[in-house]
């Protein structure tokens, strides 16, 4: 056969599997945005539901998703990087640090509901945080952990080796070679691994079911103690648990946590090209 | 008799169970130039970074023998890595500029060393530049990114950020072979003022290069110190026959 027709029919049948990838994404957020955005308005996002959740706002799942992204952040990102950093700039290879490595590979699979029930195991008992946004938080940071460390790991290593040989021929310190020259340079996929691990969570309903999430909760929460309700969580209920439900708060909650999520998504792209413009290599 | 700055004493070395060194010892002079050269593989750039111990960073390496900088042991424990290395720059073979402004590049070693005045800053940064032969042609931007700037530049950039630490000692590993016969020129030009000043050793990237700019030579091949003496024996009555074949370019 010609060879030229091979190429073409070849870049044809990979053209329509990249379509077929996008299809359904496309039909999701088409039928979500088609019968939720009806739904949405201002008395939707900012008030209290109301007649058992089927009418009114979802004012408190929405923050309580927000609190339990920054909660998770706060914990997790610190944690994550730090790890991240040892991993790859200090650890030597030695057994400890083959298990750790073993350990973070093999957490990033384990399923999400174990995580919860580890949760309630470990903050809600144990530690008696109780079912609160602090052990929510918690429990979704250690779930995120794993993904943290791995992308932080794999940006830090792919800042070549030679940065670290000059700032080091200049008298610098190992810690001052990082911070000043490998950091910087490892920020943008760093960043990357942040938002796709805090994206995780935020969608998450399993790890905050017994953990923090509420029930049916009309009020905001006042401290890191408190129980709150969630979007995953929430739209989990109104879908299933609650008997004539209007479809329109569904898919509106749907709609509200999609767009949270992309939204995210959009910051994490526009930091990381921030960053990408001010590397000069 | 000239002041010896740097003595290396029957120095082995070994990595991953293969011997890079075998019994080296030599003197390297006070403010001239000394060339390790020799094939690939020789162990000059080893030696090189033993001096500075930048195969600190390595793994499963072993070393035996003294290397003495003014007569201090700068392999006691003691020794005070970033300190030792503020005493001993390098510059490599590839010009590496850190992400940033030709000031910024510059800056990085006293930074770190934690000095912040102002004025003092921007002495350091003119003198530097001025030393390598870059501050006529980067003096009205130096606040633009190093990585504009051609090999030849970013090269003397190279020379001045070490330069800026106010080391004695200038280790050079190959600084010209990426660059172009007048970067190259230049490079050689400046080393050949600054060795007024510094102890440089430098690895040169050929035979030619190594016979312009030597005051003293050592050839290195297969990791033993075949000779070593004044530029001039070397280059043109080598005692051994090794030194003269490469010198003369029968082999290498």
């Amino acid at each position: 056969m010609n060879p030229h027709l091979v190429q073409k029919l070849g870049f044809g049948l990979l053209a329509l599997i990249s379509l077929v990838v996008v299809i359904p994404i496309l039909l999701v957020i088409g039928a979500i945005l088609a019968q939720g955005a009806p739904a949405i308005s201002a008395e939707f996002l900012t008030a209290m539901p109301r007649d058992g959740m089927k009418a009114g706002g979802i004012l408190p799942a929405i923050v309580g998703t927000l609190l339990l992204t920054a909660g998770t952040g706060l914990v997790a990102i610190p944690m994550g990087v730090g790890a991240a950093i040892y991993l790859s700039e200090y650890a030597r290879d030695t057994g400890l640090t083959r298990a750790v490595r073993l350990a973070i590979v093999n957490l990033a699979s384990v399923p999400s509901v174990v995580y919860g029930l580890f949760g309630v195991g470990i903050f809600v008992l144990l530690l008696q945080f109780g079912t609160s946004i602090l052990a929510g938080s918690l429990t979704l940071a250690i779930m995120t952990l794993p993904v943290i460390i791995s992308t932080s790991e794999e940006a830090l290593r792919a800042v070549p080796m030679e940065f670290r040989t000059v700032s080091a021929s200049l008298g610098g310190t190992p810690w001052q070679g990082i911070r000043r020259v490998v950091l910087p340079q490892a920020l943008p996929g760093i960043i990357t691994g942040v938002i796709l691990g805090l994206l995780r969570s935020a969608g998450e309903t399993a790890p905050i079911l017994f953990t923090v999430a509420a029930f049916y909760l009309p009020a905001l929460p006042q401290s890191v103690m408190d129980q709150t309700m969630a979007l995953p969580y929430h739209l989990y209920v109104i879908s299933t648990q609650v008997p004539g439900m209007p479809l329109s708060i569904q898919f509106g909650t749907a709609l509200t946590l999609l767009i949270y999520v992309l939204s995210m998504n959009v910051i994490a792209t526009l930091i990381r090209g921030y960053f990408r413009r001010r590397r000069e290599w | 008799m000239v002041e010896t700055k740097i003595r290396v004493d029957h120095v082995s070395y070994w990595y991953s169970g293969n011997q890079a060194l075998s019994d080296i010892s030599l003197e390297v002079p006070a403010r001239s130039v000394t060339v390790f050269f020799g094939p690939a593989g020789g162990g000059k750039t080893t030696l090189l970074r033993l001096i500075n111990r930048l195969n600190a960073q390595l793994e499963n390496t072993r070393m035996e023998g003294s290397i003495l900088v003014d007569g201090e042991d700068i392999y006691a424990p003691t020794v005070s890595l970033p300190e030792l290395r503020r005493r001993a720059g390098m510059v490599f073979a590839l010009p590496l500029p850190l992400p940033g402004t030709i000031r910024q590049n510059v800056l990085y070693g006293p930074s770190l060393a934690g000095i912040r005045d102002r004025a003092r800053l921007d002495g350091i940064l003119y003198r530097s530049l001025v030393q390598a032969a870059l501050w006529d042609e980067v003096k009205d931007r130096l606040d633009s990114p190093a990585s504009g700037f051609s090999g030849g530049q970013q090269q003397r950039l190279c020379i001045a950020r070490s330069l800026a630490v106010e080391p004695d000692i200038l280790l050079l590993d190959e600084p010209t072979s990426g660059l172009d016969p007048i970067s190259t020129a230049k490079v050689e030009q400046s080393l050949m003022e600054l060795k007024e000043q510094y102890t440089i050793i430098l690895v040169p990237h050929s035979v030619q290069q190594a016979a312009r700019v030597a005051d003293y030579a050592a050839f290195f091949l297969m990791g033993e110190l075949v000779e070593q003496g004044s530029g001039e024996a070397l280059f043109t009555r080598a005692r051994d026959q090794r030194t003269e074949d490469y010198v003369t370019g029968r082999f290498g």
